[in-house]
C-alpha cells in the first residue's frame, strides 16, 4: 500500500506500548514484519531517562514511526503535540487523536477536522484516527488527509469490528483512499475480517502487546493480515441465507 | 523564579528555556518543549525568556498505539 508516497510492503502497523520489556517489543515488532510503528510523547520524569533508552530502541528497528496525539481532548492540545513531535521523530507524518469520551476514547470529530485542516496547512502528513462516518470521513478529505484510520471498536476493548456493515460502507464510498482500521482489534480473526472487506492495513497495539507470546501474537496477525488481504484480491463469494449443495446432484444413485 | 515545570512546581535559576534545560539536566537529551501550551522548537530556545509563573512542558519519546 501507499501511505502518503510511501510504499509499504506490511499491511500491519503495530503500537509499541505495554509489551512486557523492551527486549520483547523487539521481538514482536521483527515478528510482526512491520514497517511502521507508532509512537507517543510523554513527560520525560525521574533520572533515568525512560524515553531515550526508548527512542534509541525504535531506531535501531530501523523502521519508520508514526507519532501519535493520544490522551489530546483538544484540537490546540493535539496540534502542540504534533509540532513537538515532528521535530523530536523527525517526521511529517501524524497519527491525529483527539478524544472526545473518557469511557469508549471515541475520537471527537468536530475538534479532529479542526486540528487536521491545522496540521495539513503546517505540511504534516495527516493519518487521522476516525469513526466510519462518511460525512466526517468527506471533511477529513477536504481538510488534506490523504488517509482515513476508522476505529474497528473503542481502543484498548478487543472486540473487533463493532459495525462491519459502517466499514464496508466506508470502503465503497472512498475506494482510492487507503483506508486502516485502526482500533479493538483482538484476534488474528479480526484483523483478516478488515482486509477482507477491503482495508489496506491494520493498526492494533494491544492484541499483541498483551498476549501472554507477544512475538508469536505478532506472526499470527501478520499472516491473518495477509490471508485476508489474499482474500480480498480472490473476490469473495456472495453470501446468501438458504444452503445450496455444493456436491452436484445429477447423477445420484437411488434416484428416478 | 517559580515556574511549573511537567506539572511540578520548580524554583529556577535560568532566564531563557535553553538554560532551564541545561539546569535541569536535558541538555544532551531529546527533547521537545512547549511554553504555556504552545510548542516552542529548539531554534528558539535560546532566545526565548521566561517568566515567573510560566507553565513549561519537557516531553520525549515513548511508547505509543
Amino acid at each position: 500500500m501507499k501511505a502518503y508516497d510511501v510504499e509499504l510492503g506490511s499491511r500491519l502497523l503495530l503500537g509499541t506500548a505495554q509489551y512486557p520489556s523492551p527486549a520483547i517489543l523487539a521481538d514482536a515488532v521483527r515478528a510482526s514484519g512491520a514497517e511502521v510503528v507508532t509512537v507517543s510523547l510523554r513527560r520525560e520524569s525521574g533520572r533515568d531517562r525512560a524515553g531515550q533508552g526508548f527512542w534509541d530502541l525504535i531506531r535501531d528497528l530501523g523502521v519508520r514511526v508514526l507519532p501519535n496525539t493520544a490522551g489530546c481532548h483538544t484540537a490546540k492540545e493535539a496540534v502542540a503535540t504534533a509540532q513537538m513531535a515532528r521535530e523530536v521523530f523527525g517526521t511529517a507524518w501524524i497519527k491525529l487523536e483527539v478524544i472526545g469520551d473518557h469511557d469508549t476514547l471515541q475520537p471527537d470529530v468536530f475538534g479532529l477536522v479542526e486540528a487536521a485542516g491545522i496540521l495539513c496547512r503546517e505540511g504534516f502528513e495527516v493519518f487521522p484516527y476516525t469513526t466510519e462516518d462518511l460525512g466526517v470521513a468527506d471533511r477529513l478529505l477536504e481538510a488534506g488527509c490523504r488517509v482515513l484510520m476508522p476505529w474497528g471498536a473503542p481502543i484498548g476493548s478487543g472486540r473487533g469490528l463493532s459495525n462491519p456493515y459502517g466499514l464496508r460502507t466506508m470502503r465503497a464510498r472512498f475506494p482510492d483512499v487507503p483506508l486502516v482500521v485502526d482500533a479493538g482489534i483482538g484476534l488474528p480473526s479480526h484483523a483478516a475480517q478488515a482486509m477482507e472487506l477491503g482495508y489496506d492495513a491494520v493498526l492494533l497495539n494491544t492484541a499483541v502487546a498483551k498476549a501472554g507470546d507477544p512475538a508469536a501474537m505478532a506472526r499470527a496477525f501478520r499472516q491473518a493480515i495477509e490471508a485476508g488481504r489474499a482474500a480480498w484480491l480472490a473476490d469473495p463469494m456472495d453470501a446468501r441465507d438458504m444452503a445450496a449443495p455444493s456436491t452436484p446432484v445429477l447423477g445420484m444413485a437411488f434416484r428416478e | 523564579m517559580r515556574l511549573t515545570v511537567n506539572g511540578e512546581a520548580k524554583e529556577a535559576s535560568a532566564s531563557t528555556l535553553d538554560g532551564l534545560l541545561v539546569e535541569l539536566g536535558y541538555a544532551d537529551t531529546v527533547v521537545a518543549t512547549a511554553v504555556n501550551e504552545s510548542f516552542v522548537p529548539v531554534t528558539r530556545r535560546p532566545a526565548l525568556e521566561l517568566s515567573e509563573g510560566d507553565t513549561v512542558e519537557i516531553l520525549a519519546p515513548m511508547q505509543g498505539g
